[in-house]
């Protein structure tokens, strides 16, 4: 991909070339082509349109060094810029407070529960607390179950109440059997709702209102398409979430739902999801997700040297 | 229907108010149309064919364009094969049962998809057969067999970890001796660059045949309808690894607005047939593009 975009940059840019320097006319014909890289890659089209006339003038005057073509020069300062919005600062975990309570919230499918457990892993391992896994969907078929499995795995307690059909119920009790039990971090997986669905939608606010966590993390497909800003901006609506979960990374996506997502909202990445057992969850590293967008492969480097 | 919902209402804006077809009125037509997730080249497929026919006959007014812009999305979808076989849930009469095994990404709805179908083939009158080939995600088994439950079908399943293609032998085989019409195999879902996975899913495919020579007669794509230019790639890859004969698209009663379908329609010569527009057993709708292209249009003028 990096190939095709950045060739196709050079022959947008072929009519000037030996001029040496990027001109606001050559750049005009290679927005085009960059912002339709930027749409494939699946980042919605208005923020990709504001992305690329930020670059029009970020590029217009930029010298290009004669090792590397304009083309590739481009190509490095989109790069640039995209890390620069997905970035920002550190997005450490907070888990403060007795138990510390984190909130699970997304659309179906999208990897919530595998990703409940991935945390829970994550917190008992790393950060040496002892969470408490709570089993709040109570529609999924077997959703329970399968969060029983999961935390069987990794040696993690679940909390469930197979019969009791209120979710808010379910996790104030939860909070009460974590204090019995000492556990110091509880990790609420919800059921996956679609952010139109009104009565879904309260019921996670809710369960919110009820027990105040101090994450609420909304977890998100990173194959979604051009409706992930307006989940994005739904869910944060109705939860003001603290942080994002990118799942299913280990696929090809471009993964462009994550500067939607990030401009959209301005929430921080907090994890990214890579696989389907326990071990597979990692930090976002903002460079990355930038040249996966882009399609890259050693470019940059070879750019930072010349 | 809920996928209508926020689908081209956004053309109708771009349309509105408008009384000559210019460069602005293509360029807000290109972006309703890549903000439905149609994609980059089946959209300038659309907008090339409507500036063509608009270069004949300056003159054409926004109605017009309206109409000219449902051919165009229209020919797109016409060009893929016709196939509505289901809207009855009849079965053909050439052989017997008739297993379809369904393919997809992780959470894309396999597994919920198996459980509505089962629900109108039982409505239907046929015989349904579940089988739970799914053996490595967490209660994959359990969540299958809470649909055959619920649909009151007969399901084959082994233990957790079990070979798939075992299971889905078994499946065929048990559906063959106890005369059933329909098998259902439900499979684990699997990225599609993940090479083992989609070798064990030939495999899979490879057992049933063993099992019932000449099947499985069809092999359902499930794509996750708010899913964007990655859908593509999956219909790519499950075609290699296992021939998809049909595409069924969940998920669409989000605000997704299912332009996933035309980008497919357009790049595949695979027919979609379901679409999925909620968690009941009751959501699932026959594709018909006469229909799903009318009722984008519904309300636009
Ligand atoms: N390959 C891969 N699969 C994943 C990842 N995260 C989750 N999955 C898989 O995606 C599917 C859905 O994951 P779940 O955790 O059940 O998703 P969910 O959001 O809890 O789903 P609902 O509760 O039904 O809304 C399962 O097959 C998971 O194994 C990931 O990072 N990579
Ligand atoms: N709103 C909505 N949700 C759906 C639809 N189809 C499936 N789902 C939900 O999507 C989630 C995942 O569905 P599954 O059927 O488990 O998906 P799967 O492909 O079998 O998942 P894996 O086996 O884990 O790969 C569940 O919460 C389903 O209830 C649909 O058409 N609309
Ligand atoms: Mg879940
Ligand atoms: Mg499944």
């Amino acid at each position: 991909m990096f190939e095709s975009l950045s060739d196709k940059l050079d022959s947008a840019f072929k009519n000037l070339k030996g001029q040496g320097r990027i001109t606001e006319l050559n750049v005009a014909s290679t927005v085009k082509e960059i912002r339709r890289a930027l749409v494939d890659a699946d980042v919605n089209y208005k923020i990709a349109k504001d992305f690329t006339d930020s670059i029009k003038e970020k590029a217009t005057g930029e010298k290009v060094i004669n090792s590397i073509s304009p083309g590739q020069l481009m190509v490095k300062i989109v790069k640039d810029e995209l890390t620069e919005l997905m970035g920002g600062s550190e997005a450490e975990l907070d888990l403060s407070g007795n138990p510390a309570i984190i909130l699970i919230a997304g659309l179906q499918g999208s990897g919530k529960t595998t990703f409940s457990g991935k945390l829970a892993n994550y917190i008992k391992t790393k950060k040496g607390k002892s969470p408490l896994l709570v089993a709040a969907d109570i529609y999924r078929p077997a959703a329970i179950e399968q969060l029983k499995i999961l935390g069987e795995q990794i040696n993690v307690e679940v909390y469930s109440e197979p019969e009791n059909k209120d979710a808010v119920a379910i996790v104030q009790n939860a909070i009460k059997e974590a204090k019995s039990k000492n556990k110091n971090v509880v990790i609420i997986d919800t059921a996956g709702r679609l952010a139109i669905d009104e009565v879904m939608m309260t019921e996670v606010a809710n369960i919110k209102n009820a027990v105040s966590p101090k994450e609420i993390l909304f977890v998100v497909d990173s194959m979604t398409g051009q409706d992930a800003v307006n989940t994005a901006a739904a869910f944060n609506q109705r939860l003001d979430y603290s942080g994002v979960v990118l799942t299913k990374l280990d696929g090809d996506t471009r993964g462009g739902a994550a500067i939607s997502i990030k401009s959209t909202v301005n929430k921080p990445i907090k994890f990214v999801s890579s696989g389907e057992k326990m071990d597979t969850l990692d930090v976002f590293y903002p460079e990355r997700m930038a040249q996966r967008i882009l399609g890259m492969g050693d470019i940059v480097s070879l750019v930072e040297k010349a | 229907q809920k996928t209508k919902e926020g689908f081209f209402d956004k053309l109708t804006k771009v349309i509105a108010g408008k009384s000559t077809v210019d460069e602005e009125v293509l360029d807000d037509l290109e972006n309703a149309l890549v903000s439905a997730d149609v994609g980059v080249d089946t959209t300038i497929k659309i907008i090339d064919g409507i500036e063509k026919r608009v270069a004949k006959d300056k003159y054409i007014n926004t109605s017009e364009l309206n109409r000219i812009l449902k051919e165009e999305i229209q020919s797109v979808l016409i060009d893929s094969p016709v196939d509505t076989s289901y809207k009855s849930y009849e079965l053909p009469s050439t052989h017997k049962p008739h297993v379809i095994l369904i393919v997809g990404v992780n959470g894309a709805g396999k597994t919920t998809t198996i459980g509505k179908l089962a629900h109108n083939f039982t409505l239907a009158g046929k015989k349904v057969l579940l089988g739970a080939a799914d053996t490595f995600r967490a209660a994959a088994v359990d969540q299958l067999d809470i649909w055959s439950q619920r649909a009151k079908v007969s399901i084959v399943k082994h233990s957790m970890g079990a070979d798939p293609s075992a299971v889905a032998f078994d499946a065929v085989q048990s559906a063959v001796a106890k005369d059933m019409d329909v098998v259902l195999i439900d499979t684990a879902g699997r990225l599609h660059n993940k090479i083992h996975l989609m070798d064990e899913l030939s495999k899979i495919k490879r057992s049933v045949n063993k099992a019932l020579p000449g099947s499985p007669h069809e092999v359902l794509l499930v794509l996750d309808g708010s899913t964007g230019q990655n859908a593509l790639e999956q219909a790519r890859q499950f075609t290699g690894a296992t021939d998809v004969t049909a595409i069924a698209i969940t998920k669409l009663d989000g605000t997704a607005k299912g332009g996933v379908v035309l980008a497919i329609a357009d790049q595949f010569k695979i027919p979609v047939k379901f679409i999925g527009v909620g968690e009941k057993a009751t959501d699932l709708l026959v594709f018909d593009k006469k229909e799903f292209v009318d009722s984008l249009f519904e309300g636009v003028k």
